[in-house]
């Protein structure tokens, strides 16, 4: 099992990012990486399958992926890694699907009450949480704000969260099972 | 099929009522955040989700192509939605709005 | 099913008057900013129903695409313009 980055590789890699001296190596790794996201793209967008359109398609993807594909993947990604997370990740949406549609109902529950304002107690709440790699902090912080009752304020690199939340019931909740849920999804716990 | 896809319809609009009726209602710039930015991701991924199944009826190539470009703005509604209520809230604190406290609360927490 | 289209884009444009009201009215420039983006996301839903009221539908969902990231790129540059100008009018 590879470890994720750890720091001093990350501000490394970002270090070569912002100089422009990116080996050579590492930028045909994230053309790899960059140029099949990109014609998939392409091909979807543009609808057409013949040698004209696809052609364009081919030369423009290359050029882009050429002169910024270490933008969509500043870290050169671990193989076995990703592959995990291709397919744990659709596992997770599923459910954090449902855990929007219940937590909707009860902000729409809030909403409509005709005594809102004794029912919602808006308040901020400060937690650590244990996930470590950019990418696992990110997904967290977005479910935590696509969670209704709950908005992620502030969140630092080594997972200090400040979430802002509408009423006691959906402060309580973190970080709890969807911490859990994630930590599994990439690999960390 | 025709009968899902209204009901389907139906109920992303009252998530959307609902977040509209959040805006208005909700008593600070802070907790209007929540129906704004979370009811109209549901809504519009709902909604959105209705309307790609609808035309993916005459099951075509170019059908398949439309219905996999609307769940390409659901796709990115899910990341773009969170990122915007982020940096909303973020310019909210840093301009020093204030919070509205339920009454009868102290200044703490 | 022409008729649900049509009665269902009518009343999201009754739900984007709603959310304008906030747009216009709002307190502070956030509170604006917070009604745009309500509206921005409607929107795109009602771009790709025009889109199937007129049978084009391959066409106007390339411009809710597009619409939608321009509301996101909108939003995102406007919260960053209005946190660095600090004091917002009331």
């Amino acid at each position: 099992m590879q470890q994720p980055p750890t720091p001093e590789e990350r501000y490394e890699a970002e270090a070569q990012v912002i100089s422009g001296q990116v080996r050579p190596a590492r930028r045909a790794y994230t053309f790899l990486f960059t140029f099949p996201t990109l014609m998939a793209l392409w091909v979807v967008l543009s609808g057409r399958f013949d040698a004209f359109h696809l052609s364009l398609g081919v030369i423009s993807c290359a050029l882009v992926s050429f002169f910024s594909g270490d933008l969509l993947f500043p870290h050169a990604p671990h193989p076995r890694l990703t592959l995990r997370l291709w397919w744990r990740f659709p596992l997770y949406v599923p459910w954090l699907l449902y855990q929007i549609f219940l937590a909707n109902l009860h902000l729409l529950y809030l909403t409509f009450h005709p005594r809102m304002p004794e029912l919602i107690d808006p308040h901020m709440v400060r937690f650590r949480s244990k996930l470590k790699s950019e990418m696992a902090l990110l997904a967290f912080a977005n479910s935590i704000t696509l969670t209704p009752g709950t908005i992620t304020v502030r969140v630092s690199p080594d997972g200090d969260f400040v979430v802002h939340a509408i009423d006691r019931f959906s402060g309580e909740a973190l970080p709890g099972e969807m911490e859990q849920r994630l930590a599994r999804t990439f690999g960390e716990d | 099929m025709n009968l899902a896809v209204s009901i389907i319809l139906g109920v992303g609009l009252v998530f959307f009522l609902g977040g509209a009726v959040g805006i208005l209602r909700f008593p600070d710039f802070y907790s209007r955040l929540h129906p704004a930015g979370k009811m109209d991701t549901l809504g519009s991924f709902l909604m959105l989700g209705a309307l790609a199944l609808y035309h993916l009826h005459p099951f075509t190539l170019d059908n398949v192509l439309v219905a996999i470009k609307i769940a390409l703005i659901v796709v990115f509604y899910f990341l773009a939605s969170p990122t915007a209520t982020h940096a909303i809230v973020d310019a909210g604190i840093r301009a020093g709005q204030a919070a509205w406290q339920k009454p009868g609360r102290g200044a703490g927490s | 099913m022409d008729k649900v289209f049509l009665y269902t884009g009518l009343i999201l444009c009754l739900i984007m008057v709603l959310s304008l009201y906030r747009a216009v009215l709002g307190p502070s420039v956030l509170d604006r900013l917070i009604g745009v983006n309500a509206v921005g996301s409607k929107t795109t839903v009602l771009l790709v129903l025009v889109g199937l009221l007129f049978h084009r539908v391959d066409m106007f969902v390339d411009i809710a695409l597009a619409y939608a990231l321009l509301n996101f790129v909108a939003v995102l540059a406007a919260s960053r313009y209005f946190q660095k100008r600090g004091g917002l009018g009331r």
